[in-house]
């Protein structure tokens, strides 16, 4: 099974790859919406595209509120 | 072959399938301009129909599919006139919305929601009235409804109930959570689950499959596997009505539509 940091650092890449930024501009801290400027429906596609590499559910209530990429982290390792 | 191009959606006939593309930005919201436009295409449908084989309703947009009804055209209405004019306006939208919905599913030939991105709310309430669902593995399904002190008001749930069980129907309901394409597909709720990207190629492939087919048999196995669940519809206006009236409801989609949040007001 995957640790939290091999998880947070997929999401990083995925993110990275799927909003077309250097994978080294993203840390752990950083709040995703502010640093990929992205709105709610681009966090969706975020979330769906997570779901899929990740094989998991992660219902969007519990992204309320979340905005960095390490408690998003937490919550995937939660559903794993 | 046949075009037109008003503001909210376009329409042509391809090869004996009639392609509705909805294109009204941000994310084709069912408002009184996507409405008035949805009862064009339908009135035109009759036109079409004997020189057709299928239809396939798809968006043009990056966003998504559709993300429901428009919220801010509602609320901003709302205000304009008193409780009790609001909900006989909100109820003669939801005929409208309607006898567009039970237009669409009912039509004599085989129709196809190719979906990719949001499909949520409306969108959803859209793509239920058609036979089949096509989606890609970026689409996401959703009645947002009860996060707002409502319930799905344009056949949502008559017609979900009609199409999957139970339990995720009150999943869906009871939560407001999203479904992405792989769960949706799981549950029934999508016929055919495609890569990213490939959802309308498919859903063209599937309108061509189907155009060989006798109309005339597949017009009757049509009509007899999927009634329109009239009564239920009838009760789920009513039921909107009276959830909309409660001015808690008003104060949720006074919050959802002033907020300023990147992530919009839900509970």
């Amino acid at each position: 099974m995957r640790t939290q940091e091999q998880t947070l650092g997929e999401i990083l890449q995925l993110a990275a790859e799927h909003f077309k930024v250097p994978r080294e501009k993203l840390t752990p801290e950083d709040d995703f919406f502010e640093k990929l400027g992205i709105d709610s429906l681009q966090a969706l596609e975020l979330l769906t595209r997570l779901e899929n590499h990740f094989h998991v559910e992660l219902p969007d209530y519990e992204m309320q509120g979340v905005s960095d990429f390490r408690t998003l982290a937490q919550r995937i390792q939660e559903r794993l | 072959m046949a075009e037109r191009r008003p503001k909210a959606l376009s329409w042509q006939l391809v090869d004996g399938t009639v392609e509705l593309q909805l294109h009204r930005a941000p994310c084709n919201e069912i408002g009184t301009t996507m409405l008035a436009e949805l009862e064009q295409f339908v009135a035109a449908l009759d036109e079409l129909r004997d020189d057709a084989h299928a239809m396939i309703v798809y968006s043009g947009l990056d966003a998504g599919f559709c993300a429901g009804a428009d919220l801010r055209e509602l609320y901003a209405g709302m205000q304009e006139v008193s409780a009790l004019e609001r909900i006989d306006a909100v109820r003669a939208f939801l005929h409208r919305i309607h006898a567009v919905m039970n237009a669409l599913d009912a039509w004599p030939h085989p129709t196809i929601a190719a979906v990719h991105g949001v499909c949520f709310g409306g969108g959803l309430e859209l793509a239920l009235v058609c036979d089949i669902i096509v989606a890609d593995r970026m689409a996401r399904f959703c009645f947002p409804e009860l996060r707002l002190g409502l319930v799905p008001g344009f056949g949502g749930i008559p017609r979900l109930k009609r199409d999957i069980g139970n339990g995720v129907v009150r999943d869906l309901l009871l939560t407001g959570r999203s479904l992405n394409a792989t769960r949706a597909h799981a549950v029934g709720l999508v016929g055919q689950l495609v890569s990213e990207g490939n959802a309308l190629k498919v859903a063209r492939t599937t309108a061509a499959q189907v155009g060989k087919f006798d109309r005339t048999t597949a017009a009757a196995a049509k009509e007899f596997i999927k009634p329109i669940p009239h009564a239920e519809l009838q009760r789920e206006i009513e039921l909107f009505c009276e959830l909309l009236a409660r001015p808690a409801v008003e104060e949720a989609l006074r919050k959802f539509v002033q907020s300023n949040e990147v992530q919009p007001y839900l509970p």
